[in-house]
């Protein structure tokens, strides 16, 4: 458990600042650019991109025990989860439309 | 017993005396804060899963909010926080020498930083009192899609507002680290404290990561 610590350089540090910038920039370029219903997917795409970047290098999961590293997944998937189902919620409202249905949608 | 009074006299600075060694220590404190800041996640993603529900039924509500969002100080302050957390890692960095002033220098950039980012937030939330975008306090209705903006302005307010709290927290507990610092606290051995607070600052900074665009990028093509 306890020789897992092969710490980041500073060059690693400066090179994780430098891309968390540069996607920064990406991410206010690309929210100009036409690209439909794309626009969110990009904007969503490099920000996961960015926070991972921040969690494997600054926050040391890479360094750390698979412990910690299946710990700090097993959230994530949580977070999913709950998007998952409350977006499932609420698409499908109205989908059982009848007089008197228990799913019977608000709107 | 014999080996308790042994563990008193030879006691090492940091240790608790429940752990066997410092680097078991360290695994069970890394491991307590990522469950903190787990329930975090959980905790912000409420106000993300809102924010989804909502931006979804009033697209163009949550647009027309978003336009009142400055991106000029929306981009400052993301790159702002992401020079924090490069600070912050480097005084997590400092700490793992047990190199007392590397850890302060790099500490006091950081709540600078950090100071910088909620100055900058005071800027942005005194022009939405200025225009009347804040729901419940200073609110002025505003075109037909007016109870759906502020909707998203309570979430604007909710989620940057939360989120600012953070930082407020985070700054308190930076003096309180530059404190123990300066006391020779933390050396090369014993730095948790610093190492877990780093954890919680570039948390902090993920956040924002999703804030920016989700509330100042939309629909600007």
């Amino acid at each position: 458990m306890a020789e897992h610590h092969n710490s980041p350089t500073v060059a690693t540090y400066l090179s994780v600042f430098a891309a968390l910038m540069v996607l920064t920039t990406l991410t206010v370029g690309a929210a100009f650019q036409d690209l439909g219903a794309y626009n969110d997917l990009v904007a969503m795409a490099i920000a996961c991109t960015k926070a991972t970047v921040v969690i494997v290098f600054f926050m040391h999961v890479k360094y750390s025990s698979r412990l910690i590293w299946l710990f700090v997944a097993a959230g994530f998937v949580f977070l999913l989860i709950m998007f998952a189902f409350l977006m499932a919620d609420y698409a499908s409202r109205g989908w059982a439309d009848a007089p008197g249905s228990y799913f019977m949608s608000t709107h | 017993m014999a080996d308790h009074a042994d563990h008193h006299e030879h006691h090492i600075h940091g240790l608790a005396h429940q752990f066997e060694d410092m680097a078991q220590q360290k695994e069970s404190v890394l491991l307590g804060m990522w469950t903190f800041l787990i329930t975090e996640v959980l905790f912000f993603g409420g106000y993300f899963g809102t924010y989804l529900v909502y931006r979804t039924q009033y697209p163009i509500a949550f647009t027309e909010g978003s336009h009142e969002l400055d991106i000029t100080f929306g981009a400052f302050n993301t790159a702002v926080l992401i020079l924090s957390s490069l600070t912050m890692a480097m005084a997590v960095h400092e700490s793992h020498k047990g190199k007392k002033n590397g850890i302060l220098f790099y500490l006091i950039s950081t709540l600078f930083l950090g100071c910088v980012f909620l100055v900058v937030k005071y800027f942005e939330y005194s022009a939405k009192f200025e225009h009347g975008l804040v729901p419940g306090l200073a609110w002025h209705p505003h075109g037909e899609h007016s109870p759906q903006l502020a909707l998203y302005f309570s979430l604007y307010f909710g989620m940057t507002g939360m989120h600012a709290l953070h930082m407020i927290i985070g700054a308190a507990l930076i003096i309180w680290l530059m404190v123990k610092t300066a006391r020779g606290t933390f050396t090369a051995e014993y730095n948790a404290p610093v190492e877990i607070f780093g954890l919680y600052w570039h948390f902090v900074d993920i956040v924002w990561i999703f804030l920016f665009p989700l509330l100042y990028l939309l629909g600007r093509t």
